[in-house]
C-alpha cells in the first residue's frame, strides 16, 4: 500500500537552516547537510528545503548545496524557492534534486508551471500555496512574498480557485501551507486541508502547526492528505520520529518502515 | 576504462543515480560515447521526463541501435525501464521494442491520486536476482503516471488500484519502475545486486 509520507522542512537562508514562528523571527536551527543526512536516517520519507530568502530579495541565490545533500541523501527531496524558470529548475534538477516546488513566481506568471511541466514532467513540479484564513471575510486567501515580513501580500486568489487553476496548468503535488497554524504548533488546518482535498486530484501536502504526534493522525485520517510536512517539531526533537510512525502505524495509518524491520 | 557506466540520456536525474552508485564505493562514469558505451560491463539508463522527449533524445544521441544491441547487463530506471517496451502512449511513441509490452497509463478510482508518488510496496518474482535479500513488502520510491502491465517479463510487483510491473527482466536487460537512488537501503541493496550480477 502507498504509505503516507512525513516530510521534515528545512528552510534554508544563507546555507544554514533557520525557523520563524509564522514566519517571522529566523533563529538559525543547523548546517543544511547534516541535518539532512540526520533526517534520511532517523526514516524521513522525503525532505524539502524552502530556501525562504530567494523569492521575495530578488538576488541570484547559491544553489551549491543541493548537489552537496544529493551526494548523502537517499531519499527524494524538493527545493523551493527563487525558481522563476525553466533554466532555474533545470539547475536544480541537475544538481540531484527530484522536485521543484514554486509558490511566489507562479502567482507572478502562471504559465511558469505549464512550461516546468512541458520540460520536466508533472512529477517534478511542486506547487507552494500559503494560504490565510481571513477571519474578516471568511475566506481563504493566498499570500506572495512571504519569505519577507515587509513584502508579503495577498495575490487575489482565493484557495480553493488557486488550487483548481494550478492542477490545470500542469502541478504534479501541492504543499498547503496554511498561514495561521504555522509554527504556533497547535495542529493542521484540518477543515481547509479537507475543503482543499476534495479539489485536489495530485498528491495533497499539508504544512504548518504540527505540535504533537496526534496531529499527524488527524491529519492523515480527517483530511485525508498524502504526506504532512513540519519543520520545528523535529529541528526541536520535540517528535522523534520512529516513534511517531510507531504510532501512526497502531493508528492504522500505512507508513513505510525501514528496510529490514 | 570505467566498468560501470551511466548512459548520459540527458535526463536530469543523472547525478543522483551517480551519486547513489558511488555511496556503494562502485566507481562509475556517466557517458554519452557509443565506444565507452560499447565496452562497458554492465550500464544504467536512467530517466525522467516524458517518453516522446527521451526517445527523441536518444535519437540525437544516435544511441538507440547501440542500446539495442547491448549484450551486458543493463538497467532502466523508472522512464528507463519503459524507454526497453515496445510502445509508450506517453505521447504515443515507439521505444526500444527490448520488452514485448506496452506502456500504459494508469488506471485508478476518480479518486485516487495521479502520479503515483511516494512510498509503495513490493512483491518480487521468486529468484530474481535483483531482489536478493529484499523481502516482498520492501518499500520503494515511485513517481509515475504511466506502468508496464504485468507478463512474462515481470520481476516484481506493485499495486497501486491496479498491480503494474515494478521490475521487469529480458535477457540481459533489466527494468525497474521505482527509484532506487531514492530508496534508502533498500534501492542501496538493488543496485548492490545490480552491480553484482555476473557480467
Amino acid at each position: 500500500m502507498l504509505a503516507r509520507r512525513i516530510i521534515p522542512c528545512l528552510d534554508v537562508r544563507d546555507g544554514v537552516v533557520v525557523k520563524g514562528v509564522q514566519f517571522r523571527n529566523h533563529e538559525v536551527m543547523g548546517d543544511i547537510v547534516p541535518m539532512a543526512q540526520r533526517y534520511a536516517e532517523a526514516g524521513a520519507d522525503e525532505l524539502v528545503f524552502y530556501d525562504i530568502t530567494a523569492s521575495s530579495d530578488a538576488r541570484v541565490v547559491d544553489k551549491s548545496w543541493v548537489s552537496r545533500v544529493a551526494a548523502v541523501i537517499d531519499i527524494p527531496f524538493c527545493v523551493a524557492g527563487g525558481i522563476k524558470s525553466v533554466d532555474d529548475a533545470r539547475r536544480i534538477l541537475e544538481n540531484g534534486a527530484d522536485k521543484v516546488s514554486v509558490n511566489s513566481p507562479a502567482l507572478a506568471r502562471p504559465e511558469l508551471i505549464e512550461e516546468l511541466e512541458a520540460a520536466f514532467g508533472r512529477q517534478c513540479v511542486v506547487i507552494g500555496i500559503d494560504s490565510y484564513f481571513n477571519k474578516e471575510n471568511q475566506r481563504y486567501e493566498v499570500y506572495q512574498f512571504t519569505g519577507d515580513e515587509s513584502r508579503t501580500r495577498n495575490s487575489g486568489w482565493q484557495t480553493l480557485d488557486w488550487v483548481k487553476r494550478v492542477q490545470e496548468l500542469g502541478a504534479g503535488e501541492i504543499v498547503l501551507n496554511c498561514m495561521n497554524q504555522d509554527g504556533v504548533r497547535q495542529g493542521y488546518d484540518l477543515e481547509q486541508l479537507a475543503a482543499i482535498r476534495s479539489a485536489c486530484k495530485v498528491p495533497l501536502i499539508a504544512s504548518g502547526g504540527a505540535g504533537a504526534i496526534s496531529h499527524f493522525i488527524d491529519v492523515f485520517q480527517q483530511a485525508d492528505v498524502d504526506g504532512a510536512l513540519a519543520a520545528s517539531v523535529f529541528h526541536k526533537n520535540i517528535i522523534d520520529m520512529s516513534e511517531l510512525k510507531g504510532q501512526l502505524r497502531a493508528a492504522g495509518v500505512a507508513v513505510r518502515n525501514s528496510f529490514g524491520e | 576504462m570505467s566498468r560501470l557506466i551511466i548512459i548520459d540520456t540527458g535526463c536530469a536525474n543523472v547525478s543522483s543515480v551517480r551519486y547513489a552508485v558511488e555511496r556503494l564505493g562502485v566507481a562509475v562514469e556517466v557517458s554519452r560515447d557509443l565506444a565507452t558505451i560499447n565496452s562497458a560491463e554492465r550500464l544504467l539508463l536512467p530517466g525522467v521526463g516524458s517518453a516522446s522527449e527521451a526517445m527523441k533524445n536518444l535519437a540525437e544521441r544516435d544511441l538507440i541501435t547501440t542500446i539495442k544491441g547491448l549484450t551486458q547487463p543493463v538497467l532502466g530506471i523508472c522512464l528507463g525501464m519503459q524507454l526497453l517496451a515496445r510502445h509508450s502512449a506517453e505521447g504515443d511513441v515507439d521505444c526500444l521494442g527490448l520488452i514485448p509490452a506496452e506502456v500504459e497509463r494508469l488506471e485508478v478510482a476518480p479518486a485516487t491520486r495521479l502520479p503515483h508518488m511516494g512510498w509503495n510496496q513490493i512483491t518480487p518474482a521468486d529468484g530474481c536476482p535483483l531482489f536478493s535479500g529484499i523481502p516482498a513488502g520492501s518499500y520503494f520510491y515511485f513517481v509515475h503516471s504511466f506502468a508496464l502491465p504485468v507478463g512474462s517479463w515481470t520481476r516484481a510487483v506493485c499495486d497501486y488500484d491496479q498491480s503494474f510491473s515494478a521490475a521487469i527482466q529480458a535477457g540481459n536487460f533489466y527494468g525497474v519502475q521505482f527509484h532506487p537512488e531514492r530508496s534508502a537501503a533498500a534501492g542501496a541493496r538493488l543496485l548492490k545486486n545490480f552491480v553484482e550480477l555476473p557480467a
